[in-house]
């Protein structure tokens, strides 16, 4: 007899959270997928997806969405077929790893749903958008603002992300830059897989072998954040610049308070998803954004904007998650 | 008691009068409900397509799965097949890269993919055995060594294919199922025959139960251990072969990730004992489709993606808590 009454209890429950969130019949539904908050910058991208498809649904009442998180490419595969059985007219992806979800995205698109691709490019393009943000620009920004900001002269330790297309670009770049500015030497590049406690580590190891040290380049605000904590530990005064890359709020917030050692950071901002999203939201009515003479452009590329104390303001968002 | 007889109880005690095991019966029965509140809760899950892309999702794992109801059963466990799958869907790539002829280089492939499993297998088989370490510490190894080479020898880069064959495997229909479907379908029913019906079957059973009793009547407990872990092997090649083939594509990283505990879910979900010597293949079957069918279904009702975890999590305690009420 209890088993029948939890049963019931459970399965009434379930029926209950299942009501509210029924979706009603409307004119679009937008489906957005991505991965899961793994890391600061994916748990950013998150926050952005669902706040944004929350302003937008009050927007847009004809327009309802749904979010959803994968933790892996092979249970990303399922959440676009899943979403393609709910009828989406338009998918929002940021793909785990591309080649994983070619096939299903080439299915998507194949069967006339309006495709946006945000940050990692397909090898055969099946999208109506490609949006992302600019890893060489993120490199060429940062390498120019700190070489300016040193003064074409200093010894420079780089924390590199793990060896995968996006880290080349930003670190080939960075390096290109420096290559103008025969002061700046680069004692090391390492790379912390862009994860806090690695860089944590790696940062202790690096300062410990390098006595003297002008400025730290970090390819990413998390991994920023922690070489701090070995800078402060380590008590290295000496060093007069850290810059960083992504723009998490953490690190805008300690470059609006002044801090003598974070003075900047780059852009490479989670609310790219945002922005495509309110893209998917224009494209599959058919409508232009702004005044444009165009329809929806194919191909995006956003700024890679340097964050110094003179325009912090705009990019603080205390609530975002990165 | 018979006035309160619900149509709940009265449920239970028809599905008892069906001829199946009973330990299936909770299993059974909390897919069922979750069938029903599934086909309530979404008006698309019973699409046909949805049933047919749940049953493919639930395929990989499940074929992982039927492999491992055989280690647990003897006893064991593997956490390695996750990684496993990445190693072999590694190599199972390079050899429909490596040959020209688009038919010889897929029949080759799998043939390979299923022989690098079973050799894997054997390896972690033999550690146990003859190494004599414990399976959770040799498989805790070997999941951080299969999926460290496959990461090496792709610098952890995904592997295509331009093979144009290749994909109507994982990802081609057949009788309006997807041939993965079919496969599980076709394992599941030579797994039970295997564990059921044969004295094979019972020896696996018996180790697991007992291994000295075991040991004193004759059965060779190690080789019995041993074949587990290759018959664990050999699904995950399968598993490497319809997941590869449907993705088209194998990346290092992300292939297989956590398909263990997936796979050892399904398997305790499914009524099979973690300390091994009794369990079920068609248990396991039926687990490997509860945890489908919550992922589906969460997804289609839109539930918080940050929510998700837990609703799955709640799911197999609550499917395997009815377990144990009706055990004891």
């Amino acid at each position: 007899m209890r088993i029948n009454t939890m049963i019931k209890k459970a399965a009434l429950a379930i029926c209950l959270v299942g009501a509210s969130t029924l979706a009603t019949a409307d004119e679009y539904h937008i489906g957005v997928t991505v991965p899961s908050a793994d890391h600061g910058w994916t748990a950013g991208l998150l926050w952005w997806a669902q706040r944004a498809t929350a302003d937008l649904a009050e927007k847009y009442p004809e327009v309802t969405f749904t979010v959803l998180a994968a933790d892996s490419g092979t249970s990303q595969v399922a959440d676009v077929e899943d979403l393609m059985v709910r009828n989406i007219d338009a998918l929002v992806i940021l793909p785990h790893n591309p080649a994983t979800l070619q096939r299903v995205i080439t299915e998507a698109y194949e069967e006339g749903i309006y495709t946006v691709v945000v940050d990692r490019e397909l090898e055969e393009p099946a999208q109506d958008v490609f949006m992302a943000g600019n890893n060489p620009g993120l490199g060429e920004v940062a390498a120019r603002y700190m070489a300016e900001e040193l003064g074409g002269q200093g010894d420079i330790l780089v924390l590199e992300g793990p060896s995968i297309p996006i880290n080349s670009q930003r670190v080939d770049a960075f390096n290109r830059v420096m290559e103008d500015y025969p002061g700046i030497n680069i004692l090391a590049s390492q790379n912390t897989d862009w994860n806090p406690q690695r860089a944590l580590s790696v940062t202790e190891d690096l300062l410990g072998r390098f006595q003297h040290v002008d400025a730290i380049w970090a390819g990413d605000d998390d991994v920023l954040m922690a070489a701090m904590r070995a800078i402060a530990e380590n008590q290295r005064d000496e060093i007069q610049l850290v810059v960083g890359g992504g723009g998490s709020q953490e690190v805008i917030d300690l470059i609006r308070n002044d801090h003598p050692m974070v003075k900047g950071t780059v852009t490479y901002p989670p609310n790219m998803v945002a922005s495509a999203i309110a893209l998917a939201v224009h494209g599959v009515k058919g409508e232009h954004l702004g005044d444009m003479y165009h329809g929806v452009p194919s191909r995006i590329i956003l700024a890679a904007d340097l964050i110094t104390a003179d325009n912090v303001e705009q990019f603080y968002e205390p609530d975002a998650a990165y | 008691m018979s006035e309160s007889r619900t149509f709940g109880s009265q449920l239970l005690s028809g599905l008892r009068r069906l001829p199946i095991d009973t330990s299936l019966l909770a299993p059974l029965l909390a897919l069922l409900i979750l069938l029903v509140v599934s086909s309530l809760a979404s008006e698309f899950f019973l699409n046909t397509r949805n049933i047919s892309n749940v049953l493919r999702q639930v395929s990989y794992t499940g074929i992982i799965a039927i492999g491992m109801t055989f280690v647990i059963i003897a006893g064991g466990i593997d956490l390695s097949v996750g990684s496993m799958l990445a190693l072999v869907g590694v190599v199972l790539m390079y050899i429909v890269n490596a040959i020209a002829d688009p038919v010889q280089a897929v029949i080759m492939g799998m043939l390979g993919a299923v022989l690098v499993g079973a050799l894997f297998g054997l390896f972690n088989g033999i550690l146990v055995t003859k190494g004599r370490i414990a399976a959770f510490v040799v498989t805790l190894a070997s999941m951080s060594i299969f999926r460290s080479l496959a990461l090496y020898f792709t610098d952890a880069g995904e592997i295509t294919t331009r093979n144009p064959l290749f994909n109507n495997i994982g990802g081609g229909f057949f009788l309006g199922l997807p041939i993965p479907v079919w496969t599980f379908l076709a394992m599941a029913i030579v797994a039970h025959i295997l564990l059921m019906h044969t004295a094979y079957g019972r020896h696996v059973c018996a180790v697991g139960s007992n291994a000295q009793v075991a040991r004193y009547s004759g059965i060779r407990v190690q080789r019995v251990i041993m074949s587990t872990f290759v018959i664990a092997g050999v699904c995950v090649g399968v598993s490497a072969i319809m997941l590869a083939s449907r993705l088209n594509s194998v990346s290092p990283s992300d292939a297989g990730y956590f398909y263990e505990l997936d796979a050892i879910a399904a398997v305790v979900i499914g009524g099979t004992a973690l300390a091994g010597g009794r369990g079920s293949i068609w248990g396991t079957v039926i687990g490997a489709l509860i945890l489908g069918i919550i992922n589906n279904m969460l997804n289609l009702m839109g539930v918080s993606p940050y929510l998700q975890g837990l609703m799955k999590g709640a799911v197999i305690l609550a499917a395997v808590l009815l377990q144990y009420r009706r055990n004891t």
